[in-house]
């Protein structure tokens, strides 16, 4: 029986290659556990696609296939980052009773519907009409179906993504009660409010020479230490150090607040 | 003859000779732009730099690379261990597959087989360097994220939005370049602008927001806010160590020589000579064009150190807008311009309507510009009040200074 489909040289090469590769990390992405794994997973099964384009004379197709799937695989790597968390994990346990039925109905379903209209393909014949499309170029005649024939469509969608855009904005969008003061703004009452001693910054911690870790508070020309050196937190937290045992003999050693 | 009909006859060793030859270049480069940066930039302030190893300190940048590959090589224990060490390869693959379609030279004799010293010839060439640059961010994202650490996490996530929102703009720039050659293959750009004039002069303000959006691309200052060492240590290199951060360091500096050469290929006439000078390109039997391609991209290297050595990082929320709300805007608005322009030259209007549009154009620029001048001017007319002079002594105000001493001596010292 004749071979249905016949690819030679380095194009079978580059299929054999990559095809077990791509079918591997599909089956991967499924499997794996963290989230993160599983996008970059997504992101290799269509870098592997846009290779077999590129490799069939769709450069268009697979230059733009890396460049839109990269990217949208990139904002779903942010999600995962942003919505479930740096080091999330699958969870196996069922939160919704009677899932896993209508999941399998539903993977069924979809299944016998790729496998039906798979199945009606026929393989092995000669392309028709790829010349005549392709006589001025592959981008150009992408571009004139897309800017003629297509154009409302086009449009549409397009319409249809920036109102999308534009609500998911107004609806992740928190209005404030008041406007945030500019920086310069907050430059400007630093150095008009009573007193200059915090216009130029806080002072930072250690003391020098002796000991320079954020939990120490600074001395001040009198010796005394400052505890505006300190962060807040680590104040909170009861996690300072007494700077008065690294003070020199000679200076002294009373401790007071600072004004 | 084309380059693509030039690349097709080529034997297989000569690709492959080709693709090594790339290589090669991409990593001398590197060398040689590390050295030279850091002596350009010690002369900006007036040191002299690295000048020990080697003549001129000529190899000062290898001694680096080999102490790198000497050092021990960390891999911290909450870091993803796959994912930290696929990181850095992906980085510096995207760096190199972007040079693969760069024409560096016209047609050459090269081994007796006349050809061009480009790797291949795409007619989507251009999309496939921004394809491999989208892909490269990979690296740096995927290299924050495994590090299992706060610093880089931050990192990784400034240079992914960063770089999406500057691909966008630089994309934009780009369309005005496609509209005026007709194509989007490098090669076919360069022979258009031949026949022309280089779209720098042409299309004027695409290659200022190309210009822009290329440091803005490769995380470069005053854009590297990835790194800003001041609030996130390395950024999303913290963790790395040893060869897997020469490989970051590797990929930054082809980055930046590859957008250098795009940038030349598609604003200043990619390898062919100065206006005038035309007839050294037959020099050398073709070869000679390679001077001209690395004179323009070392141009634009130095600008890229010029920028390190002048400016000042930006602040986050700055560098965002500016991306967003000037340089994206005004590419749009660029590419309604050229698009009708070029659409009134093609229809063969008379001269007229062509000039007759442009000042419309060049008239609602300067009325918007005026009235956004005028604005800010009011908006910076209130008045604060003066406060009272402190009770302390202070320093004198720097235009109360008149002399500034400054000594010349010891100019010399490194």
């Amino acid at each position: 029986m004749e071979p249905l489909l016949t690819i030679q040289g380095p194009e079978a090469a580059l299929f054999w290659f990559l095809a077990p590769l791509s079918v591997i990390a599909a089956l991967g992405m499924l499997l794996v556990k963290k989230a993160v794994h599983s996008a970059l997973l997504l992101a290799w099964v269509m870098i592997t696609l846009a290779i077999f384009y590129i490799a069939q004379d769709a450069v268009f197709l697979g230059v733009v296939q890396i460049i839109v799937y990269t990217g949208a695989v990139m904002m779903l790597f942010l999600f995962i980052l942003m919505l479930v968390g740096v080091d999330s994990s699958d969870s196996l346990t069922e939160t919704i009773t009677g899932l896993r039925p209508i999941a399998i109905t539903a993977a069924l379903g979809f299944g016998g519907l790729l496998v039906s209209l798979l199945g009606r393909a026929t393989l092995g014949r000669e392309a028709v009409g790829l010349a005549e499309a392709n006589a001025a170029g592959n981008v150009q005649g992408l571009a004139a179906l897309l800017f003629s024939k297509y154009v409302w469509p086009f449009e549409v969608v397009s319409a249809l993504l920036i109102t999308a855009a534009i609500g998911a904005m107004v609806l992740a969008h928190h209005q404030r009660t008041n406007a945030r003061p500019t920086q310069r703004e907050q430059a400007v009452k630093r150095f008009r409010s009573g007193s200059l001693a915090g216009a130029a910054g806080l002072p930072g911690p250690g003391v020098f020479a002796r000991h320079n870790a954020v939990d120490v508070p600074a001395l001040l020309p009198d010796g005394t230490p400052a505890p505006s050196s300190i962060s807040a937190t680590l104040k909170a937290r009861g996690d300072v150090i007494d700077s008065g045992q690294f003070q020199l003999d000679n200076v002294d050693t009373t401790v007071a607040e600072e004004k | 003859m084309n380059n693509a009909d030039l690349l097709l006859d080529d034997p297989g060793w000569i690709i492959t000779l080709k693709a090594v030859i790339v290589f090669a270049v991409c990593v001398v480069l590197t060398i040689l732009s590390v050295w030279g940066e850091r002596r350009i930039v010690a002369r900006m302030q007036m040191r002299v730099g690295p000048n020990r190893v080697g003549k001129f300190g000529l190899i000062q940048a290898l001694a680096d690379g080999v102490k790198l590959a000497l050092k021990e090589d960390l891999i911290p224990a909450a870091a993803d261990k796959i994912v930290f060490v696929i990181a850095p390869i992906i980085s510096v693959t995207a760096a190199f597959m972007a040079f693969a379609v760069m024409p560096l030279t016209g047609p050459v004799n090269f081994f007796g087989e006349e050809t061009v010293m480009q790797l291949t010839d795409i007619p989507v060439g251009v999309l496939y360097v921004l394809a491999t640059a989208s892909f490269g961010v990979y690296g740096i994202v995927l290299a924050g994220w495994s590090s299992g650490s706060t610093y880089p996490l931050l990192g990784g996530l400034r240079s992914s939005a960063q770089v999406i929102s500057y691909e966008i703009a630089m994309g934009l720039s780009l369309v005005s370049v496609f509209i005026y050659a007709g194509s989007m293959s490098t090669s076919s750009i360069v022979q258009a602008q031949q026949e022309t004039w280089w779209y720098g002069l042409v299309l004027f303000p695409a290659f200022v927001i190309y210009a822009i959006s290329m440091v803005g691309e490769t995380n470069r200052a005053p854009f590297d806010l990835a790194e800003a060492e001041g609030e996130l240590v390395g950024g999303f290199h913290t963790e790395y160590s040893s060869l897997k951060f020469a490989l970051f360091f590797l990929a930054e500096y082809i980055n930046i020589i590859a957008v250098s050469a795009l940038a030349t290929t598609l604003f200043l006439g990619g390898y062919h000579a100065f206006p005038g000078l035309g007839f050294t390109e037959q020099w050398l039997s073709g070869w000679f064009t390679l001077f001209w391609f690395f004179i323009k991209v070392l141009f634009f290297f130095f600008i890229f150190v010029w920028l390190r050595g002048t400016l000042p990082r930006l602040r986050y929320d700055q560098f965002m807008q500016f991306g967003w709300k000037v340089l994206i805007p005004v590419s749009l608005l660029w590419i309604l311009v050229v698009a009708t322009l070029r659409l009134i030259s093609t229809s063969s209007q008379s001269r007229l309507v062509t000039f007759g549009f442009a000042g419309v154009v060049v008239l609602l620029v300067l009325g918007v510009s005026t009235a956004f001048e005028n604005s800010k001017k009011k908006r910076n007319s209130i008045e604060h009040p003066e406060a009272a002079a402190p009770d302390f002594a202070v320093p004198s105000l720097p235009s109360e200074i008149t002399t500034i001493n400054v000594s010349n001596q010891g100019g010399d010292r490194g």
